[in-house]
């Protein structure tokens, strides 16, 4: 356990150091954030209109799912997409040998490996707002309510890590997976906006095929201090099941895997 | 007579080689057509809370310019300065600069010749749609249509050339794709694919209407779903932005030429 931390501490400060080089990059990461938060909050707000409501959400209490949502997206931005997106490459150039023969779980390697720092602005201020809109909509905090939000929160993460990871290690069949990424972060973007504002279908969909819903909403619903214990416990259940799957799936994967130029 | 300075039989081979290209990857862009599908996730939203009426915009007529928008968008993504950089790091941009084509008109024809292979699966996302809502079904009429597919192809013109101004920065900097994210972030929410532009604020909608992102998808998908519409002054403005961004496209690639340093060569 102790050699896998010590692993990602050097893997992160080499990344940290390795990335100093581009500044600029960090700069136009920052002001993309910043215009895609005022974007979507702009566009959340016509919902809002006329003092309707959105799927019995306040204007405050979505925007905790808009903070929920910025957070992960930093995540994704930090963690999953630089390292993910790599594995293809590996497999493309026959590299994905040398991380194999490595005495260090190999899904462990590939999803660690590199952290993009210019996400962490991301986290910060999707945890921020998150806070300042749950207060704005009255809520106090408890010790069970922040431990429920850091459950369900992390349920969302290992559920979007394992899609993320899932379709990454359908490169070994498929080289070129980047499109279904795509795919992927499109239908993600449903997770802006409440579940219960969705029509009954795509609720269904949301919840149980593609859980949309355990990303955004119920962590959202947990610092409110709304979500029901049920659910909390379906998205452990949930999520250990997508977790596990990944393993078994990449385990299976490389049972396939030929290597590309030895 | 000759486009841009090519005669039919290049424009010809350019065209069916990238075509041929293309269909190689047809997974890859039905994929691609696929992940357009935002359009849809914001008609589900706007339905089932019925906001159309606080704007004035019924099921149908918003089913119908979400769709729209979802097709005008298919044909005029743009990624030329993805190839571009990929293409200027690894060197392969050396060869193409010694043939007397400009290398953006091979971009131009590897994007017309993806639009084609696209079209198949748009069509099939747009009928999957039709099945769903069946209420919105329509058929626009003939010049309707006509006017749509002139201003989708300016569209594309105008967002071609948007990027080829920022894929020309390659020249100087190495990582100009990260620049593109800041066109992408104003262009995702101000072109209307997340909501019909009608809905914005006045003073939003006018600061909006002074960038070339609303004539990208509001304009053309307008057309095509039947909402009013000001013609003239859209396809005005068209024209305008695209004398506006030709010459300065023209003038940053030659600046830049000078500068290339044949990386990776």
């Amino acid at each position: 356990m102790n050699r896998y931390f010590k692993t990602i501490r050097l893997f992160w400060s080499t990344a940290f150091a390795s990335q100093l080089e581009y500044q600029l990059n960090f700069l136009i990461e920052l002001l993309a954030m910043l215009g895609t938060l005022l974007g979507s909050v702009f566009i959340l707000s016509l919902f809002f209109t006329g003092g309707r409501q959105l799927g019995d959400w306040t204007w405050e209490s979505a925007l905790v799912i808009q903070g929920v949502y910025t957070f992960l997206d930093g995540l994704t931005n930090a963690l999953l997409r630089p390292n993910l997106t790599e594995i293809v490459n590996y497999v493309r150039e026959g590299t994905l040998d040398y991380v194999l023969l490595k005495p260090i779980d190999s899904q462990f390697w590939l999803s660690v490996k590199k952290f993009s720092f210019a996400g962490l602005p991301e986290i910060i201020l999707g945890l921020y707002i998150v806070f300042w809109a749950a207060i704005k909509s009255g809520t106090s905090f408890s010790f069970y309510s922040l431990s429920v939000f850091i459950i369900s929160l992390s349920i969302g993460f290992v559920i979007l890590y394992s899609v993320w990871f899932l379709i990454a290690a359908s490169s070994i069949w498929f080289v070129k997976t980047w499109n279904a990424t795509e795919v992927l972060r499109a239908l993600l973007a449903a997770g802006r906006y409440p579940i219960s504002a969705y029509p009954v279908i795509l609720r269904f969909i949301f919840t149980l095929v593609l859980p949309v819903a355990f990303l955004t909403t119920f962590p959202a619903e947990a610092i409110l201090g709304e979500l029901k214990f049920n659910i909390l416990f379906f998205g452990i259940i949930l999520s250990s099941l997508f977790f596990i799957f990944s393993r078994f799936f990449w385990k299976f994967a490389l049972k396939h895997y030929t290597s590309a130029s030895s | 007579m000759k486009i841009f300075g090519l005669s039919f039989k290049v424009i010809k081979t350019l065209l069916t080689t990238q075509y041929a290209y293309m269909l190689e990857y047809r997974i890859e862009i039905a994929l691609w057509a696929l992940s357009g599908v935002l359009p849809f996730i914001m008609f589900s939203l706007w339905s089932e809370n019925d906001v159309g009426n606080t704007f004035g915009l019924n099921d149908i007529g918003l089913a119908r310019y979400f769709l729209s928008a979802f097709l005008v968008r298919q044909f005029s993504v743009v990624w030329v300065v993805f190839s571009f950089e990929e293409d200027s790091l690894s060197g392969r941009l050396s060869p193409y600069l010694l043939q007397p084509l400009h290398p953006l008109l091979r971009y131009v024809a590897a994007h017309l010749a993806e639009q084609a292979t696209r079209l198949p699966f748009a069509l099939a996302i747009a009928i999957t749609f039709f099945f769903l809502n069946p209420s919105s079904f329509w058929l626009p009429s003939l010049p309707q249509l006509f006017l749509a597919y002139l201003s989708t192809h300016l569209a594309f013109s105008i967002a071609f050339l948007l990027q080829s101004l920022v894929a020309a920065l390659c020249f100087w900097t190495e990582k100009s794709s990260a620049l593109e994210r800041l066109i992408f972030v104003p262009y995702l929410f101000l072109s209307g694919l997340l909501v019909p532009l009608s809905a914005f604020p006045s003073n939003v909608l006018k600061i909006a209407m002074l960038t070339p992102f609303p004539y990208l998808i509001n304009f053309p998908a307008k057309i095509l779903s039947g909402m009013p519409v000001d013609i003239f002054n859209g396809f005005l403005a068209q024209v305008l932005w695209i004398l506006i961004l030709g010459p300065s496209v023209n003038i940053l690639w030659k600046l830049g030429v000078k500068r290339y340093t044949a990386m990776g060569a």
